[in-house]
């Protein structure tokens, strides 16, 4: 899973295993809900023309039909996707995300209406203030004071997500969700398939100078497309880990299969030990076990 | 050979069929909904998700291949969703909603709702004294688009004009009725989502709408066309009213959960009380769409002053009773509140 670790959260499902699951981003939040909007408006200016040019409305009849549809449309529309979605609307397709509930439980209709009611005053409540002309208020300064001073206070409540830890909007808090990111990974080959070629022998002191951060981090460089730049990684990675264990016979060594089969030896020394209760999360505490006496080694 | 292999990798060997399967299942799921799976595989897939649930503690403890440990907890998750995911019956959550999750809701917060009323006639009292006393407050009260020439100026027969005329172009009509529909369900979502800074907004909104009705009924009240435009104000506004006290109380629910968290961190009791809140919000929401047909057709339809005042008296009543009666009997089942 990519991310930072700030973002990573535990759900607890009703099963009683908690799943890790990491939250949007602002960024995709902000591009789903652009996403939204657009389809909605589009949708909006469409079907107005097309009853202004069809019927014999006039243009009054038209912004009128425009305020109704707009009302009818806009939350409904993040509701019904909502719902019938579990979860998603077309911008949070797009980029992978979905309103989970904070505990784990199933995604009720009262939470997904909760949370899309309280996008009046965070969105389009704004946006309307936003495209009020300073005529329209009457042209006094006080008008337009109370016009900024409201638009600050409802800022408040739009920019809201960036000031919890959790990236919860006014209505998440009231619905008890948050939003998710959740993108399908494919299950790759089993890297530690390869039969050994039997030309390395790697003792339990080799394989014990390095715990499961490096190993998944060797992991990631074996699973690169083979390009220049990743060949070259690998020959540095290689040398690294070669002088760290002391290897003699270096010209014997060819690239491609010694790291393979190093990484299958150390998952399997790992695993074993994790098996047993000794599981170590990175080479300083793989070298603290080692030697019994916390030290620090490059 | 097989004992060459990793512990994990025959655990995986074993397991990859039903991930696999699984993982199918889902992707088409995802991209084109449930009912796309028959009968036989829907019935698979809550046993699938166990197994693959299972399957990712077991790869917890025992394997360190990132790549299988993220593929299950992605698959896990998305599985997840699908299997907890909106019970998406429109229907019945909908006749459930109006047979006993609205009326229930609403007499659970009866406190908070005579709070609302009390806030909003105190505004109404307030306004209509004041500007009786004193029509240059008027102005203070009441915005120009909102007054719409009623002003303490005008004659009696213009304020007549706008209680009994039908307007000239039905094109108005819309119009106005759509703004007034629009913004009072602003207003009333406003409170809602108000609520949670504490429920201050909403004393002050709750108070500047009665203080904006109080003013123009002094005014008319002025010109001895007090029944007239009661009437005319009663045939929806017993509904709207009632709605935006709804809203009003949703938004002190809230704030309730603010301020007096009880033991609970505040972001749960908010959550906890938002429950109830969203009903009565949603619920208001219809009510304000029912004001609005009322606005929109009954009152420039009956045009006769007592008529009027009986559609509106007895919508209040309907609304009364039904609050205070439906869903009282089947409400005793507490599980499926949630």
């Amino acid at each position: 899973m990519a991310g930072d670790d700030a973002a990573l959260r535990s759900v607890l499902t009703p099963e009683g295993v908690p799943i890790e699951v990491e939250l949007a981003d602002h960024g995709a939040r902000a591009g789903a809900l652009l996403i939204d909007l657009a389809v909605i408006f589009v949708a909006l200016f469409i079907t107005v023309l097309l009853l202004i040019l069809v019927t014999p409305a006039s243009g009054t009849a038209g912004i009128a039909l425009f305020a109704i549809l707009s009302f009818f449309l806009r939350c409904p529309f993040f509701m019904a996707f909502e719902l019938r979605w579990r979860g998603q609307t077309p911008g949070k397709r797009v980029f992978k995300l979905r309103v989970v509930d904070r505990r784990g439980g199933a995604l009720s209709p009262r939470a997904v209406a909760a949370r899309n009611v309280t996008r009046e005053i965070e969105v389009f409540m704004p946006a309307t203030l936003l495209m009020i002309k300073p005529s329209d208020l009457g042209g006094s300064g006080m008008d337009n004071m109370l016009a900024l001073a409201a638009l600050i206070w409802l800022g408040i409540f739009t920019l809201l997500p960036m000031f919890n830890r959790d990236r919860l909007r006014i209505g998440d808090m009231i619905a008890g969700t948050w939003v998710v990111r959740a993108e399908p990974v494919a299950l790759l080959k089993d890297l530690s398939t390869t039969p050994p070629s039997g030309r390395y022998r790697f003792t339990p002191t080799e394989l014990d100078v390095y715990g499961i951060a490096e190993l998944q981090v060797l992991e990631r460089l074996l699973r690169q497309p083979a390009t220049r730049a990743t060949l070259d990684t690998k020959k540095e990675v290689q040398k690294r880990i070669l002088d760290k264990i002391d290897w003699d016979d270096r010209d014997a060594v060819e690239s491609e299969s010694f790291l393979n089969e190093y990484y299958a030896a150390l998952r399997e020394h790992l695993e074993r030990r994790a098996l047993l209760g000794d599981r170590r999360a990175d080479k300083h505490e793989a070298a603290q076990r080692r030697d019994g006496t916390p030290h620090d080694q490059g | 050979m097989a004992d060459d292999l990793l512990k994990s990798y025959r655990f995986r060997v074993e397991r990859e069929g039903t991930w696999r399967e699984l993982d199918a299942m889902i992707a088409r799921a995802e991209r084109h909904g449930l009912h796309s799976l028959d009968a036989d595989e829907l019935a698979r897939v809550p046993g699938l998700y166990r197994a693959c649930m299972s399957s990712l503690s077991v790869a917890r403890s025992i394997s360190l291949d990132a790549n299988l440990l993220a593929y299950l907890e992605s698959l896990t998750l998305r599985a997840y969703f699908v299997v907890y995911g909106v019970r998406a019956n429109l229907g019945q959550v909908l006749a459930r909603f109006f047979r006993r999750d609205f009326p229930t809701a609403v007499r659970r917060t009866r406190w908070s709702i005579a709070l609302a009323a009390f806030l909003l006639l105190i505004g109404v009292a307030t306004g209509w004294a004041v500007t009786a006393k004193e029509p240059a407050w008027f102005e203070a009260f009441v915005s120009p688009a909102m007054a719409q020439g009623r002003t303490p100026d005008a004659t009696r027969e213009d304020l007549a004009k706008t209680i009994f005329d039908k307007p000239k172009a039905a094109d108005q009509l819309t119009a106005f009725a759509t703004f007034l529909f629009t913004h009072n369900a602003r207003i009333g979502m406003l409170c809602f989502a108000l609520g949670a800074a504490f429920g201050v907004p909403v004393v002050l909104l709750l108070l500047y709408n009665g203080l904006t009705i109080g003013a123009i009924c002094a005014v008319f009240a002025g010109k001895d066309l007090t029944v007239e435009f009661l009437a005319w104000l009663a045939i929806h506004g017993t509904t709207e009213l009632a709605a935006i006290v709804l809203c009003g109380a949703a938004g002190f629910h809230l704030g309730g959960a603010m301020i007096n968290p009880g033991r609970r961190a505040r972001l749960a009791a908010l959550r906890e009380k938002g429950r109830t809140a969203t009903i009565l919000m949603v619920g208001a929401v219809v009510m304000l769409l029912v004001a609005a047909v009322l606005e929109g057709f009954g009152r420039q339809l009956i045009i006769d002053t007592t008529t009027r005042m009986a559609v509106g008296c007895t919508m209040l009543v309907l609304w009364l009773a039904y609050f205070a009666v439906a869903g009282r009997s089947v409400s005793t089942d507490p599980r499926n509140g949630g």
